[in-house]
C-alpha cells in the first residue's frame, strides 16, 4: 500500500514537472541562429536538398560514425547473448505450418520491400529517407521471410561480411574527405552536382548506401539472433 | 485558450502523455515484457516532443524542392537540427529496445518467468 502511494506520489510529481513546461510552451517563429544558419548555406555548402541529410550526414556526420557504431555494438551484443547457450539445434521444430498466403505474398513482396529500401537510401539526399530508414525497410523484408519461413538459416558469413564492409567504407568515405577537402566527413570531395537531382550533394549518396547496408545487416543479424532462440523457450 | 490550439501544442500534449504512460508502465507493471513496451513508449513520446519543438509556425518540412525556393529557405522551412536528433535517438531506442528484449529472453532462460518479482537476487 505504502509502496503503490509512492509511486502514485511519483507519477503525480512527473506529471506536475512536465505540466508546467508543457503550459508556458509557446511554439517560436523563428530558426534559431545556428538553424538559420544551416538553412542558408546548407544548399550551397552541401548541396544536398534534404537539409536533415545534411546535418546528419555532413554538418554532424561524427555523431553518425557514434550512433552506427552504438547500433552495431547494440547488434553484437544481442547476438553474444542469444548464442552463447545455442548449443541443442537438434530439437525438433514446434512451430506451426505458415499459411499458403503468407508464403504467397512474401515471394511477391520482399524483393519489392528490398527494392523500396535502396529506393529510401539510393533518394536520401533529396527526399526525406535515408540510410537508417532504408535498412530498417530492408530488414522487414527479412522479418517477413522469418514469419514466412521459419526454418530459413541466413548466412552469417555474408552478413557479417557486408557489415564489416560498410563500416570500413563508410570511415573511408571520412578519411577521404579529411583529406581531399576541409575535414573528416566532408561531402566535397566530389562534384556537389545540380541541387535535387540524384547524382548531388558529393559524397552524401555514397555514405548513405554504406549506412543503409549496414543498418539492414546489423538489423537482420538481430532478427535472426532473436529467431534462433523461438525453439528453445 | 487559442494559444493551446496549435498543432505542435498538440503534438508536445500527445508525447507528453505517452511519456506519462510509459513511465507508469515501466514503474507500476510486473511482466517483464510490459516494462520494455514502457521504455519504448517513453521513448516515442520523447522524441514526438523534440520535433514538435523543432516546429516553426507556418513553416514546411526542410527540403529544398517546388515548395521552399534556396533564397528564401531560412523564413520557410523548420528547424532541421532536432529532426536529425531524432533520427539518431530513434535508432538508439531500437538498439536499446533489442538488447533489452535479449535479456529477457536470457532471464527467461534462466527461471522460466517473467514475473519481475522472481528475480530477487539484487534486492535488498
Amino acid at each position: 500500500m505504502i509502496k503503490k502511494g509512492i509511486l502514485l506520489l511519483l507519477l503525480v510529481g512527473f506529471v506536475a514537472i512536465i505540466g508546467s513546461l508543457l503550459i508556458n510552451f509557446t511554439g517560436s517563429n523563428e530558426l534559431n541562429p545556428l538553424a538559420r544558419y544551416y538553412a542558408e548555406n546548407g544548399p550551397a555548402e552541401v548541396g544536398a536538398a534534404n537539409l536533415v541529410t545534411a546535418v546528419v550526414v555532413t554538418y554532424r556526420g561524427f555523431d553518425t560514425l557514434g550512433e552506427v557504431t552504438i547500433l552495431f555494438i547494440a547488434a553484437a551484443i544481442v547476438g553474444f547473448f542469444l548464442k552463447v547457450m545455442n548449443a541443442d539445434n537438434g530439437r525438433p521444430n514446434k512451430l506451426r505450418k505458415t499459411s499458403e498466403i503468407l508464403e504467397t505474398a512474401s515471394t511477391l513482396l520482399v524483393p519489392t520491400i528490398f527494392m523500396l529500401g535502396v529506393y529510401i537510401f539510393v533518394n536520401g539526399h533529396l527526399t526525406p529517407g535515408g540510410g537508417f530508414q532504408g535498412g530498417a525497410v530492408i530488414a522487414t523484408g527479412v522479418m517477413m521471410i522469418i514469419l514466412a519461413q521459419p526454418t530459413s538459416r541466413f548466412n552469417h558469413k555474408l552478413i557479417s561480411v557486408l557489415e564489416s564492409v560498410s563500416g570500413v567504407g563508410f570511415v573511408a568515405m571520412g578519411i577521404l574527405g579529411l583529406i581531399l577537402a576541409s575535414g573528416f566527413l566532408n561531402n566535397a570531395f566530389l562534384p556537389l552536382g545540380k541541387l535535387g537531382s540524384l547524382l548531388s550533394a558529393g559524397a552524401i549518396p555514397i555514405i548513405y548506401v554504406f549506412i543503409g547496408i549496414k543498418v539492414g545487416s546489423e538489423l537482420t543479424g538481430i532478427l535472426d539472433s532473436l529467431k534462433e532462440n523461438q525453439n528453445e523457450i | 485558450m487559442a494559444q493551446y490550439l496549435t498543432l505542435e501544442f498538440l503534438a508536445m500534449l500527445i508525447g507528453f502523455m505517452l511519456i506519462v504512460v510509459g513511465l507508469w508502465g515501466m514503474i507500476t507493471q510486473k511482466n517483464l515484457i510490459k516494462i520494455v513496451i514502457g521504455f519504448s513508449l517513453f521513448d516515442t513520446g520523447l522524441n514526438i516532443v523534440i520535433v514538435s519543438m523543432a516546429y516553426i509556425k507556418n513553416s514546411t518540412a526542410p527540403i529544398i524542392d517546388k515548395a521552399v525556393d534556396v533564397s528564401q529557405a531560412a523564413s520557410k522551412v523548420a528547424d532541421p537540427v532536432p529532426q536529425a536528433l531524432v533520427l539518431t535517438s530513434i535508432v538508439i531506442g531500437l538498439g536499446v529496445t533489442a538488447l533489452m528484449l535479449a535479456y529477457v529472453l536470457r532471464m527467461y532462460r534462466e527461471k522460466k518467468s517473467l514475473d519481475i518479482n522472481s528475480y530477487t537476487d539484487l534486492k535488498w
